[in-house]
């Protein structure tokens, strides 16, 4: 491992997600749904459960879509490092809603821990920086997370948070797995129960 | 007396995507797409998102439709061989797509590379769960897009319209 890695996911999760209120929250394939899921099911939460690589981009159109309501993608270092090229993407739309958070272990947790890329020292932070991301930065406190909140409540994004956190495994805590029910029960929410009859 | 214009497709190809309200146009530039996407990223009501690699954009799609959008996804046949996992998210989640797909690989092909992926783009779409349509004819594509979105959008379900490379032409490299 690079360097020590102390912060709790489920206390780093907990705390972006304290009060959300309308915040709108896509959660990225592996431990980090359940990491949300643990925060408490929420309709306004859509999570992966496969398309890995996806879950930013999937953040970026719902942003594009929904410019007054704040976007927070919660994903995995494994996850994101599938899909690299969306920061590139993210960095061309420039969505000030839109924050991606990278709940960083330097493993894959759900395949056994092997280690990713960043356990080698692949900086997540500096290839968002490079891609145009307003902030971008390596979390290693609770505080900075609380303030990653308020800057996204602030519209300042995108943000990007590559937030390293201890290689463990908390207790399995699943949100539901229909996908058909995710989408539905999203724009429900979202978009009031008429969005079924559009 | 000058022959007949040829038909104006790309502008037919544009009305149907904004007769259908599609809001985002999410791209892999393509040589066949070059005039729909400058009649796109004229009109304000569409935003263009450049892809770096397709699947992005079949993600995009699923997140445009959450947050209340329509969108479309513009590629050429190389790309759909990059999208098939994450097509699986659209298959489960019953979300619409409509995808705009130009033939490489095929007719008068001088490239070999690109007849892989072009000889299967139909089959691998239609096992990823896309119901494929091909637009042949100049003056049916208009109708043939604008029936995939309506299909797509109304019925939840992945649709690629196919243009084919006899229509756009094949890049010769000046052979």
């Amino acid at each position: 491992m690079s360097r020590a890695n102390t912060l709790d996911r489920r206390a780093v999760v907990a705390a972006l997600l304290a009060e959300r209120g309308d915040l709108l929250v896509v959660a990225g394939l592996g431990a980090p749904n359940w990491d949300v899921a643990a925060a408490g099911d929420n309709p306004l939460t859509f999570p992966l459960w496969g398309a890995m690589g996806s879950a930013a981009m999937v953040g970026l159109g719902l942003a594009l879509a929904q410019p007054r309501r704040d976007v927070l993608v919660l994903t995995g270092d494994g996850e994101l490092l599938m899909g690299l090229g969306s920061l590139a993407s993210i960095g061309v739309q420039r969505p000030a809603n839109l924050a991606v958070a990278v709940l960083d272990n330097e493993a894959y947790g759900e395949t056994g821990m092997q280690a990713t890329h960043t356990a080698h020292g692949v900086d997540l932070a500096a290839i968002a920086a490079g891609c145009g991301f307003t902030r971008s930065e390596a979390i290693r406190e609770m505080a900075a997370v609380e303030a990653l909140r308020a800057r996204l409540k602030a519209r300042q994004g995108p943000l990007f948070a590559q937030i390293k956190i201890a290689a463990d495994t908390p207790p399995l805590v699943m949100p539901p797995r229909d996908g058909a029910l995710l989408k539905n029960r999203f724009r429900a929410a979202l978009l009031g129960a008429d969005a079924a009859l559009a | 007396m000058s022959g007949a214009q040829p038909h104006d497709w790309p502008a037919d190809i544009y009305a149907a995507l904004k007769a259908a309200q599609v809001k985002q146009v999410a791209y892999v530039p393509d040589a066949g797409h070059a005039r729909l996407l400058k009649l796109c990223a004229a009109d304000n009501a569409m935003r263009m998102v450049p892809l770096t690699t397709e699947e992005e954009g079949v993600a995009l799609v699923a997140g445009a439709w959450l947050g209340g959008e329509r969108a479309v996804l513009l590629m050429q046949s190389s790309g759909v061989g990059n999208c098939i996992n994450t097509l699986g998210m659209i298959a489960t989640c019953q979300f619409p797509l409509l995808t705009i797909v130009t033939m490489r690989g095929e007719f008068g092909e001088f490239n070999p590379w690109q007849v892989p992926m072009g000889i299967a783009t139909p089959g691998s779409l239609e096992l990823a769960n896309v119901i494929v349509h091909r637009a042949s004819e100049p003056a049916r594509i208009g109708d043939t897009v604008a029936g995939a979105a309506r299909l797509a959008f109304s019925s939840y379900v992945a649709v690629a319209v196919l243009l084919p490379q006899q229509l756009i032409g094949a890049k010769t490299f000046g052979k």
